[in-house]
């Protein structure tokens, strides 16, 4: 069992669901990204998620896009994020899970990015513009080097379509509940449970849902039948405000805070 | 061989790279369009409206004083500038609407540079009766204003997309998060053989009409096929269509133009055969402009229309091939073959088609006399002649 799908079972045993958090590396500048990603795994986050900029970010909303285009201003690129990863490694455990479109990858070179994220000590990896269909040399390197590739679910994913993405999946499966891209307004929650419910009763792998989880009340809805959400563009929101708020970790901190809060009850 | 193959795919090019919610529909897209595309119904239907509402076919056109001009070749302009709406892309938005109404949806969505396939978008939906709303870089808007009004006549929403580098390339974007948002009920109509499978080999098969008529046309009037055939390639629709029906004729030569900007030395341009590398943008895997990195770079062309920083899959295809010759030409360049056309012939071209005329003058003095050369006007001027207006202006001296 990966450290991802150990992490997730064991806030399962606990009686409680998970909270994965997403964090623009980068944004506003790298050495800050580090202070942000421990703050936020001290206020309760189980699971970091890293998005790597990039310059068209087709599944994102403003608020994560414009997040990649401050982090693309300082010059971050996939090295530097893979440098952010082994600095964290040496003072934390919490598992780390890569977000980046297909390009920048492939830029880098897929064996080569799976060897050195194993290096530097990435968990997981997940490309929202790449399917199942697609992934045939990612797959094969995730088996290789022990990287998770999580893959996304959509409302629009057929039932022949969830057991080939189930058949590829580890760490978790990231459903998205909404069609629609990041930081978008959910809508039909009681839908959403159970379609989450349907898709839990196929796979024992643990799902997690996120795209649109924007407060503590949408985490608790969704989070009573997910194993775990996630939340982004609500976080980023407020990382965007450390410009001109030197307090702006003190309230994320809160937040998270109250996200993990109603995940725990 | 049929290309691409079941996945999408021309050798390495093409593929499928999408957010997951997009994934069904691509495939019900697909799946339509191989269901409908060889029935007579459709194919009639097709046929009738691009008579009747177009105007197909389009002229093959004798350029005497331009043939002349250029040493005694034999040149032939194919006329898309004469499409109703003014372009090419009327060929491909008519056909995805007739598949939009086959699928039962009431809505699409487009992104559009130059504006021609924004408006044969909101052309097509006014047509047919469906909402349209259309996707522009700010930038865009600014230097093709009058086919914004054009759209919004049509009853279209024209979009401004303020994002990135305010042209193409993110107005494509926009569309793909508006349609991963509205997947159930809306169509996007991709205006270049670009984007994830189906995309690339639907819009090629739809353009095709362009190289069928043309390939019957100088059959009737020179007997024989032509020796060369040029066009411009920003996705390269005009120039995948004009070509396809004539790609087993291993003798013709066939030329690709790139929009070389300021010069290829600048870094200024879209030619993305100049210095790109393999890579994956907007859903498919092609030829580049990117950084070392995998970020995609900023383009420059005069031309809206050619001002994009991938290539259509199929043309990296036949680069590696070497079946298609790929080359650029400059803004400056294609601003000198826009003037040389319209006093040589009375014919206002694109900007995006004067790269394919300026091209045609460079490698005029190569040819021997008599050969036969066509070169695809793919659109008319009109659109371009504010902002040719403008520039004349910025350059008078005081």
């Amino acid at each position: 069992m990966s450290r991802i799908e150990a992490a997730l079972r064991n806030v399962g045993m606990k009686g409680e669901k998970g909270l994965i958090a997403y964090v623009m590396a980068g944004d506003p500048n790298l050495a800050e990204s580090g202070k942000i990603i421990l703050e936020v795994e001290k206020a309760g986050a189980d699971l970091i998620e890293i998005g790597v900029p990039f310059s068209d970010p087709i599944a994102d909303g403003p608020t994560i896009q414009k997040a990649s285009e401050r982090a693309l201003a300082k010059g971050v690129n996939v090295r530097n994020v893979l440098d952010l990863v082994t600095d964290l490694r040496r003072q934390t455990k919490v598992p780390l899970i890569l977000m980046s479109y297909c390009n920048p990858l492939y830029a880098f070179g897929i064996e080569r990015f799976f060897k050195e994220a194993r290096r530097a000590g990435v968990d997981g990896l997940i490309v929202p513009d790449l399917p199942p269909e697609e992934a045939r040399d990612f797959i094969l390197q995730s088996r290789k080097t022990g990287i998770d590739h999580i893959f996304l679910a959509a409302p629009t994913t057929p039932q022949e379509r969830l057991e080939k993405i189930i058949k590829v999946v580890s760490g978790f499966l990231y459903y998205v509940p909404l069609t629609g891209v990041t930081g978008s307004e959910l809508k039909g929650k009681e839908t959403i449970s159970e379609r989450i419910r349907q898709i839990k009763s196929q796979t024992e792998k643990p799902v997690a849902v996120g795209f649109g989880v924007s407060n503590p009340e949408e985490a608790r809805e969704l989070g009573s039948e997910a194993d775990a959400v996630i939340v982004g563009s609500a976080l980023v929101r407020i990382i965007e405000t450390a410009k001109s708020d030197p307090t702006y970790l003190t309230r994320l901190s809160t937040f998270v805070r109250s996200l993990k809060q109603v995940l725990r009850s | 061989m049929l290309l691409p193959n079941k996945k999408g795919r021309f050798g390495p090019y093409g593929g499928r790279y999408v957010a997951e919610t997009l994934m069904p529909a691509l495939q019900e897209l697909e799946a339509v369009y191989q269901s409908v595309r060889r029935k007579p119904g459709f194919k009639k239907k097709l046929a009738d409206i691009l008579k009747h509402f177009v105007g197909r076919p389009t002229p093959l056109y004798f350029a005497p004083r331009l043939s002349e001009h250029l040493g005694g070749l034999k040149i032939y302009l194919k006329r898309e500038d004469l499409c109703h709406t003014g372009a090419h892309k009327i060929n491909n938005t008519l056909g995805q609407i007739l598949l939009t109404q086959e699928m039962g949806k009431k809505r699409v969505i487009a992104e559009t540079g130059a504006g021609q396939h924004g408006v044969a978008t909101a052309t097509a939906a006014a047509r047919f009766g469906m909402d349209c709303e259309v996707y522009m870089g700010t930038e865009d808007m600014k230097r093709q204003e009058l086919n914004v009004f054009r759209m919004r006549l049509l009853g279209a929403k024209v979009s401004g997309v303020d994002a990135g580098s305010k042209t193409l390339k993110d107005a494509i974007s926009e569309a793909l998060r508006d349609w991963t948002a509205n997947v159930r009920d809306t169509h996007y109509i991709l205006g270049s053989v670009l984007g994830p499978h189906p995309y690339p080999m639907m819009i090629r098969d739809f353009q095709s009409v362009i190289g069928q008529e043309a390939r019957q046309q100088i059959l009737r009037t020179e007997g024989r096929f032509p020796d060369v055939m040029i066009a411009c390639v920003g996705g390269g629709s005009n120039a995948i269509g004009l070509f396809t029906p004539f790609l087993s004729e291993s003798e013709i030569r066939m030329i690709g133009v790139e929009a070389g900007g300021l010069g290829i030395e600048t870094g200024k341009h879209a030619a993305r055969f100049a210095s790109g590398t393999l890579g994956v943008l907007h859903g498919t895997m092609t030829t580049l402009l990117q950084d070392a990195y995998g970020q995609i770079q900023n383009t420059h062309s005069v031309s809206a229309g050619l001002d994009y920083a991938a290539v259509g899959p199929e043309h990296s295809y036949y680069r590696d091939k070497q079946r298609i010759e790929y080359t650029s030409v400059t803004d400056d360049e294609a601003l000198s073959a826009f003037r040389l056309l319209a006093e040589m012939e009375g014919i206002l071209p694109a900007l995006e088609s004067s790269h394919a005329v300026a091209y045609l003058i460079k490698l005029a003095p190569s040819l021997p006399k008599g050969q036969i050369v066509i070169v695809n006007l793919s659109g008319r001027g009109d659109k371009d002649v504010a902002q040719l207006s403008r520039m004349e202006q910025q350059n008078e001296p005081d």
